[in-house]
């Protein structure tokens, strides 16, 4: 298996994901505690990067509500451990069942419907904020007073509860990351990819020649929200609260969706190369306006939507194909 | 627009493009590293200060910000030793609050101080827990944050619960003393972290304190409401004589704004939270803002320090009343520059052995001092009431920390001049 | 609850609703023609906002009079940023335009908070707290002279297009993109042109706003929401269509808000948007788009 999912990748890029992948495993023992911190931001988003991408990138369907899977399963997963004293990883499957449900109701309307482009996109938006709204007055969990996961000691890491290090949290993403990418490698490659990326290219051809388009672009939504629900587990024991407010809101849809946009939308790699250079552009605007002396609060912003708007006009494809022609890549859907 | 042509692929080219994409990747790696490395362990004590001066809540934490501004100069007066003051945004964000600590931290802050909201500041208590830096919180008001059994993280503010309990007590006193007692009220609190806080310790304190009033009706509102003529509505229709709020500036604005224009008049506005004191409101609403009540933690006008706070502050903030935000942001970076002279040490552990046993009774809010008890709360604080009229804050309770007397009923809106 | 109530909130809903449908019929005209989905609208109508206060606080002229000034200064500010920077986006994908727009409005937002700062700040007229009496209905005179502002505005809006041969190019563009260009359109032209359109009913909507809003720099996101969720419930690309979207959404969220909890109250819109969206996506008003 692991031979049919190498086959066809150019053996540079082997050469360049391993020492990638070798660089993040080592990374901790060289960096201090506040570049793991980033680093785990940064792998986060490329993780829910990657899941949306499912959706978007392979059944062409633009969700920009997608925080709403985040949320429910950090708060599904919080609420069992909280209330019931299960462990995330069996709250895990109820987390991802919850997204699943939300997904598929939306997919179902949607595509039952006929919702399509900017439409659906609204309706993900309407979804979002009925969730948040929702939880704002779910006292079960805290309602918009937050809801707070106890807190236990750092020293030990206890991996099946999730209390630990940065360094635990670290590895635990990095896992999640690499499971991201190598499932979808392996779902495009697969039977199922190649329909996607038929719906994606031209529905209603795809549909003339048989294709159960209805079907198929549900299992992208219900894969992508799936996927997502992971990260709202992981978001709930990493930060040990979680807000209505700060979870469900169009802000966290906005950030999920910028790394894979930017990085390039279908491709594997985008939302990685994506998440380290927003994460990191972010970063590094801060150090350079502090280290200037400039302390006006929202000159950061300002530049990084100016980069942003720079990086969009110039590489509107994204920037990891611009890069892959760069660095010598060629290949079909890396 | 035109398309660039593709430059050919010599293997010059393709290397040359390699190589800049690979020292873009360093260039940023390098960006991103810390600069600073912690230098040597004398000289002022460093204090990291987290406040959401951009984003959702930027006008609070620029308010704060007001106050680490003047501390340093009050501070040296005093004859308390250096601080230095690392300032940092948190972008009312959870996520920045918790890189922004790190970062911190790693630049070399030896205690952090911050940071207004609930959630940022629990992010940071971990932080600070995990690394073993003390973490003096001047503003939040969940009651979780300091039930977590944290030995590092200190919080000089009041709980939701200390916040009304002392409400209940101060009405109490004034409505003795102005011999005017509201027979119900409407009860309308912000839909937010504070306001839900506030509203879900309410029924558990009411029938403790005997309160002489009924609540008929309670209304909860979105905090980005843009129109509250809704809410006013029912709360009039409801029959309450005196409104019982939790809300922040901006609602307290649409609320008075939609009080006057519906023609209603309750007896008292009696706000348990920020907003209808502040000088935004005061400035916007001129004469229509005097007469609430508001009971907030506050500073004693009668304490020493308070008249030095006050004085420095009017210099370069004239025309800005004192006010919460600015108060305890202040006693937090007191608490840190005490502790380093007790502690004579910037080494972590022992500031944060040192805060837990502080007792600054020369200080600026209302109570017998900052002291913290088992959990890092300081438990002892007291919180006053007070009314606004003529633009300033007159304090009217508790009796002891008070330099005026209320006046209840509040004048009819469209008695006003 | 006393009967007037009712009646007090429901004419109360209608007439801020009227307002939000002039914001709405900016993004309308803006979709329905240019087929781009502006997501910085909100900011665009807090840039309006700032504006008025500024003239407000500097001249001391009221916000209603300075709705021309203002909708032209929006209007310059559109057809540059369409000219500029959106027109290579037409034909791109949503998700780009998407993001296009959010860097816009990041952009847009923290310039705002440092110029002006975080506090809000508002509009003081005279007429600020007057209200009508009729009967046991009492009306805010504010939202009155605000509601008649709008429909002379989109009163104006409507003759536009429908009477001047500009307006008639427009929709022409809108109707059928190769047609127009078969005639000899200039069609990129038209397309900022109407971009500034829009822009000019969100300016001369948020010089209105002020009466009714305080402003902080972080009002935007809120405003492009309810301007969508307006403009689906109406129609896309019918101007009659955003008003009575408008209409019908302050109502429902004032009449939520009086039975229900007024802190839920924005759930009803987005029920309503998800029912528009599921059972008749091209809203009220509007055609069905092929």
């Amino acid at each position: 298996m692991m031979a049919r999912l190498i086959e066809g990748v150019p053996r540079r890029a082997l050469v360049l994901l391993a020492l990638l992948l070798a660089g993040l495993i080592v990374a901790p023992w060289l960096a201090n505690d506040y570049l793991i911190t980033t680093l785990i931001l940064i792998l986060y988003f490329a993780y829910t990067g990657q899941a949306w991408n499912v959706m978007m990138g392979f059944a062409g369907q633009l969700s920009l509500g997608h925080a709403i899977y985040v949320g429910l399963g950090g708060y599904a997963s919080a609420a069992l451990f909280v209330h019931f004293g299960i462990a995330p990883w069996l709250g895990l499957i109820a987390a991802v069942a919850v997204a699943v449900a939300c997904g598929a109701i939306i997919g179902f309307l949607a595509f039952r419907f006929r919702v399509g482009g900017v439409y659906f996109a609204i309706l993900t938006i309407a979804f979002a904020e009925f969730a948040r709204i929702g939880f704002d007055h779910l006292s079960w969990v805290g309602a918009s007073s937050g809801f707070f996961l106890p807190v236990a000691n750092y020293s030990r890491s206890d991996l099946w509860n999730l209390r630990g290090s940065p360094t635990m949290f670290y590895y635990v993403i990095l896992a999640l990351t690499v499971g991201a990418f190598v499932l979808c490698h392996a779902l495009l490659k697969s039977r199922m990819g190649h329909y996607w990326q038929a719906i994606r290219e031209d529905e209603v051809a795809a549909r003339s020649l048989g294709i159960n388009t209805f079907r198929y672009k549900m299992y992208a939504v219900v894969i992508s929200a799936g996927m997502t629900s992971v990260a709202g587990v992981f978001f709930a024991f990493y930060y040990n609260n979680l807000f209505p407010e700060q979870v469900f809101s169009i802000g966290r849809s906005i950030e999920l969706i910028l790394s894979p946009v930017i990085g390039g939308i279908g491709t594997l790699f985008g939302p990685i190369v994506g998440a380290f250079l927003l994460t990191g552009l972010s970063e590094a605007m801060q150090n350079l306006l502090s280290q200037l002396g400039i302390d006006v609060p929202g000159a950061k912003q300002v530049f990084y939507g100016l980069c942003l708007l720079a990086v969009v006009l110039a590489v509107p494809e994204g920037v990891w194909p611009w890069l892959k022609r760069g660095v010598g890549l060629k290949g079909e859907s890396t | 627009m035109t398309r660039k042509l593709a430059l050919n692929s010599t293997p010059c080219a393709i290397t040359r493009r390699r190589f800049s994409a690979g020292a873009g990747a360093a260039g940023l790696l390098l960006a991103v590293a810390p600069f600073g490395r912690v230098r040597a362990q004398g000289g002022a004590l460093k204090v990291g200060v987290l406040l959401p001066r951009s984003g959702a809540q930027a006008a609070i934490g620029q308010d704060c910000q007001r106050a680490v501004e003047i501390a340093p100069g009050i501070l040296k007066d005093l004859g308390l030793p250096g601080i230095a003051i690392m300032n940092a945004d948190t972008e009312t964000s959870v996520d920045v609050a918790r890189s922004r600590a790190e970062k911190l931290i790693a630049d070399g802050a030896q205690l952090l101080v911050g940071a207004f909201d609930s959630g940022a500041s629990t992010a940071i208590a971990q932080v600070a827990e995990q690394k073993g830096v003390p973490f003096v919180i001047n503003i939040a008001a969940a009651p979780p944050i300091t039930e977590q059994g944290y030995k590092f993280v200190f919080r000089n503010f009041p709980t939701a619960p200390m916040i009304l309990s002392d409400a209940f007590a101060n009405q109490k006193e004034l409505f003795t003393t102005t011999g005017m007692t509201p027979k119900s009220v409407v009860f309308m609190h912000v839909n937010d972290t504070f306001g839900t806080s506030m509203a879900q310790s309410l029924p558990g304190l009411l029938p403790k304190f005997n309160v002489p009033y009924q609540i008929v009706e309670t209304i909860s509102y979105d905090p980005t409401a843009r129109d509250l003529s809704v809410e006013v509505a029912k709360a009039k229709a409801s029959g309450g004589e005196a409104l019982l709020m939790v809300s922040r500036l901006n609602d307290a604005i649409l609320i008075t704004r939609e009080l006057v224009k519906q023609r209603w008049n309750p007896k008292a506005v009696l706000s348990m939270g920020p907003g209808w004191y502040e000088d935004q409101y005061l400035k916007t609403l001129g004469k229509l803002g005097d007469g609430p009540l508001s009971f907030v933690p506050w500073y004693d006008p009668n304490k020493k320090l308070t008249k030095q706070l006050a004085t420095a502050f009017a210099k370069p903030y004239p025309g800005i009343n004192l006010n919460t935000n600015q108060v305890f942001t202040f006693e937090a970076l007191l608490i840190a520059a005490d502790a380093f002279k007790r502690a004579s040490s910037s080494d972590p552990k022992a500031l944060a052995d040192a805060i837990r046993t502080t007792n600054i009774t020369d200080n600026v809010s209302i109570g017998p001092g900052i002291q913290f008890d088992a959990k890092g709360q300081n438990d002892k604080l007291k919180n006053a009431a007070i009314q606004n009229r003529g633009g300033k804050l007159i304090t009217v309770a508790p009796g002891f920390a008070s330099d005026g007397k209320a006046e209840l009923p509040m004048q009819p809106y469209d008695k006003r001049g | 609850m006393p009967a007037e109530i009712y009646l007090n909130v429901a004419v109360s809903g209608l007439l801020t609703g009227l307002v939000y449908g002039l914001m709405a019929l900016g993004l309308s005209v803006i979709f329905g023609v240019v087929r781009v989905v502006n997501f910085a609208h909100g900011e665009m109508t807090t840039i309006a906002m700032y504006i008025a206060i500024t003239l407000f606080s500097a001249l001391r002229l009221d916000p209603l009079v300075m709705m021309v000034p203002i909708a032209a200064v929006l209007f310059a500010f559109g057809y540059a940023l369409q000219a500029g920077i959106i027109n290579p986006f037409i034909n791109r994908p949503e998700h780009s335009q998407f993001i296009l727009l959010v860097a816009i409005a990041i952009i847009i937002v923290n310039l705002l908070l440092i110029v002006f700062g975080p506090d809000a700040r508002s509009v003081q007229t005279s007429y600020a707290y007057d209200s009508f009496q009729i009967g046991a209905l009492i009306v805010d005179a504010t939202k009155v002279y605000a509601g008649v502002a709008t429909i002379l505005v989109a009163a104006a809006l409507f003759a536009f297009f429908r009477f001047t041969l500009i307006g008639k190019a427009i929709r022409a563009c809108a109707d059928n993109y190769t047609g127009a260009l078969v005639v000899g359109l200039d069609v990129k032209r038209l397309y900022a042109l109407t971009f500034g359109l829009g822009a000019a009913c969100v300016g001369a909507a948020g010089a209105m706003l002020v009466l009714l809003v305080d402003v902080t720099p972080a009002l935007g996101p809120a405003y492009t929401l309810l301007g969508f969720i307006i403009v689906i419930t109406g129609g896309l690309g019918s101007m009659p269509g955003a008003l009575i979207g408008g209409l019908l959404i302050g109502l429902t969220e004032a009449m939520a808000g009086l039975f229900f909890a007024p802190s839920a109250k924005s759930m009803f819109s987005f029920g309503l948007l998800v029912l528009v969206l599921l059972f008749r996506p091209q809203g009220i008003l509007g055609r069905r788009v092929a």
